[in-house]
């Protein structure tokens, strides 16, 4: 299974037919296996990956930090949990180090995640100590691919 | 005025040296300059990796110019590379060379093959290679003033050069039998028991061997035979491997020889008049490559591995059979349903389908009806030019045969 998910994981939009030639493997035995794994949850989605500075329409991002108050029992869970309820929310995690959770937040303009920050998140009483907002300014790379090529460096089109 | 003007209409051609007249012209150049006024040409033409060589690779070089390597080595090479050598084939083939005098860090393996050639022939040797085999071969034996003696290899053996095929040819001025496998154009591996035969045949006649083992680590679900390895076989090869290929390094231009010690010695007399030595940056960069390039050079194998599959696949699909290649990045398959000669069919699929490839002709008589797909490019590349060839192929065999449409036969006796 690994073998075909980082094949997928790379490239969303190959076929099994691909999958099962590259690997040698039968096509019947590709498809079971992605059937598999997106029962189990280990294949999540299939996405692209915008860029959409390209089309002057850049969505603003900010990662936040914060503190929270582990509630009683169950840690830190449930309160990640709430907040990943949000759809500003575009991901989240557990971190180690000065604050507890860190979370990304997608929004049309800073007006929006600022609004989000104080009018829902904030507010979650009893569990949101503190938080520290800090808006991404320019991104350089996502998941593995960079977002400006320089110069191409090109090989000879033809050599022994 | 008059003396300049005779000066540039004067005739070199009789200054140059009567051998070069000997050595073929080679038979990729015409197509640079149709490949240069074409946009969007996709090539599977190019005899290198599409990898950058990897990051920490680099990092080493510049950071030894930034502090200051930039001064002339030893003619052996570094005692460092010439250890981390020794270190490498000890480990990979149970081979153990003095790093002292028994290694020579060349310029790529391409100096390392002249070096050899010039080093063991007197006018008018032999040396036996397979016929298609690389360029250089030939070419080099001839500049070092040998004879090339080409044994015909083919598709139904997957061009491996046959131990039965070499007797017959050996003669009293065979001085060498060169060979390179994991091959280039073929993408052929020979198996262990076939090198073994003509591991025989040396001893037998006393021949050295020359083994081009820079493919080495590109080898799919088979072992890679060192020819050194086998029996007695030390001694009488040289054994020339390097960087450019497994590690992405081929502008770098480093490499290396490892034979017994006065064959090495030799090399080296010459090396050191030429060359002096390979340049001390590439070699920095060599030294960190086999420190810590294992996983690197690992996960391209893989990917080639992928991308082999597919365009074999494709390849036997669109009605150019192909024997399954083991080795190298190459494929090459039979052009022989489109009833073309290999330059033909190059020179129409790039004007028509705007693909590169190179025709197997260029690389001996036995590579005629043939050409050399390399799959060191994306996946989406290979797909897209299999797409473009298939129509061409298709558009060939109607012409060829229109009577019986697409699934028709060649006529081919």
């Amino acid at each position: 299974m690994k073998e075909v998910l980082e094949i997928l994981e790379n490239n969303a939009r190959a076929t099994p037919e691909q999958i099962s030639t590259m690997l040698g493997i039968t096509i019947a035995e590709v498809e079971k296996t992605i059937k598999q794994a997106e029962a189990q949850r280990a294949i999540l989605k299939y996405k692209t990956i915008i860029n959409w500075a390209k089309l002057g329409e850049q969505p603003v991002l900010a990662l936040i930090e914060v503190k929270v108050t582990p509630q009683r029992d169950v840690g830190f869970d449930s309160i990640a949990e709430r907040i990943c309820g949000f759809s500003e929310v575009h991901s989240a995690y557990l971190v180690s180090g000065t604050y507890d959770l860190a979370i990304l937040v997608k929004g049309k303009n800073m007006h929006e995640i600022a609004s989000f920050v104080s009018g829902k998140l904030a507010p979650l009483n009893n569990a949101v100590q503190s938080t520290v907002t800090h808006f991404l300014l320019k991104q350089y790379k996502e998941q593995g691919e960079l977002l400006e090529t320089k110069e191409e460096v090109k090989r000879l089109p033809i050599t022994p | 005025m008059t003396e300049a003007y005779s000066i540039a209409t004067k005739d070199f051609s009789s200054v140059i040296s009567q051998k070069l007249s000997k050595v073929s012209p080679s038979g990729i150049r015409r197509f640079f300059d149709l490949i240069s006024s074409m946009e969007g040409a996709i090539s599977l033409g190019v005899g290198e990796p599409d990898f950058v060589t990897p990051w920490h690779i680099r990092e080493a070089a510049i950071h030894s110019l930034e502090k200051g390597y930039t001064m002339y080595t030893s003619n052996y090479g570094l005692l460092e590379l010439r250890h981390k050598v020794a270190e490498n084939l000890e480990s990979h083939y149970g081979l153990g060379y003095d790093p002292d005098c028994e290694i020579l860090i060349t310029v790529g393996v391409s100096e390392g093959l002249d070096l050899a050639l010039r080093t063991i022939l007197d006018p008018g040797d032999e040396v036996i290679m397979p016929d298609p085999c690389y360029v250089s071969y030939p070419a080099g034996t001839i500049l070092a003033g040998g004879v090339p003696v080409l044994i015909p290899t083919y598709q139904q053996n997957s061009f491996n050069i046959r131990a039965a095929d070499i007797e017959p040819r050996i003669t009293k001025r065979t001085k060498a039998i060169l060979i390179g496998y994991p091959a280039n154009p073929t993408g052929a591996v020979m198996p262990k028991e076939e090198l073994s035969k003509i591991a025989q045949l040396a001893q037998r006649y006393s021949l050295l061997v020359i083994s081009d083992e820079i493919y080495a680590r590109l080898v799919y679900g088979t072992q890679h035979s060192c020819f050194a390895c086998f029996p007695d076989m030390k001694e009488q090869t040289i054994l020339l491997g390097g960087f450019s290929k497994a590690y992405a390094m081929t502008g770098w231009r480093i490499g290396y020889a490892a034979a017994n010690h006065q064959i090495i010695e030799a090399m080296t007399k010459i090396h050191q008049y030429s060359m002096l030595c390979a340049p001390i940056s590439s070699q920095m960069a060599a030294i960190e490559a086999l420190r810590n390039g294992e996983n690197e050079v690992e996960a391209m194998v893989r990917e080639y591995d992928k991308r082999r599959r597919i365009m074999l696949k494709r390849l036997n699909e669109i009605g150019l059979t192909c024997f399954e290649p083991k080795g190298a990045f190459y494929a090459f398959p039979s052009i022989e349903v489109t009833d073309m000669s290999s330059e033909e069919f190059a020179e129409k699929l790039l004007i028509e389908e705007k693909v590169v490839v190179v025709p197997g002709s260029a690389f001996g008589q036995c590579g005629e009806g043939f050409v050399r797909c390399s799959y060191a490019t994306s996946l989406a590349n290979i797909e897209e030019a299999a797409h473009r060839m298939g129509r061409f192929v298709a558009r060939a065999r109607q012409r060829h045969a229109p009577n019986q449409g697409a699934g028709g036969a060649s006529s081919s006796p």
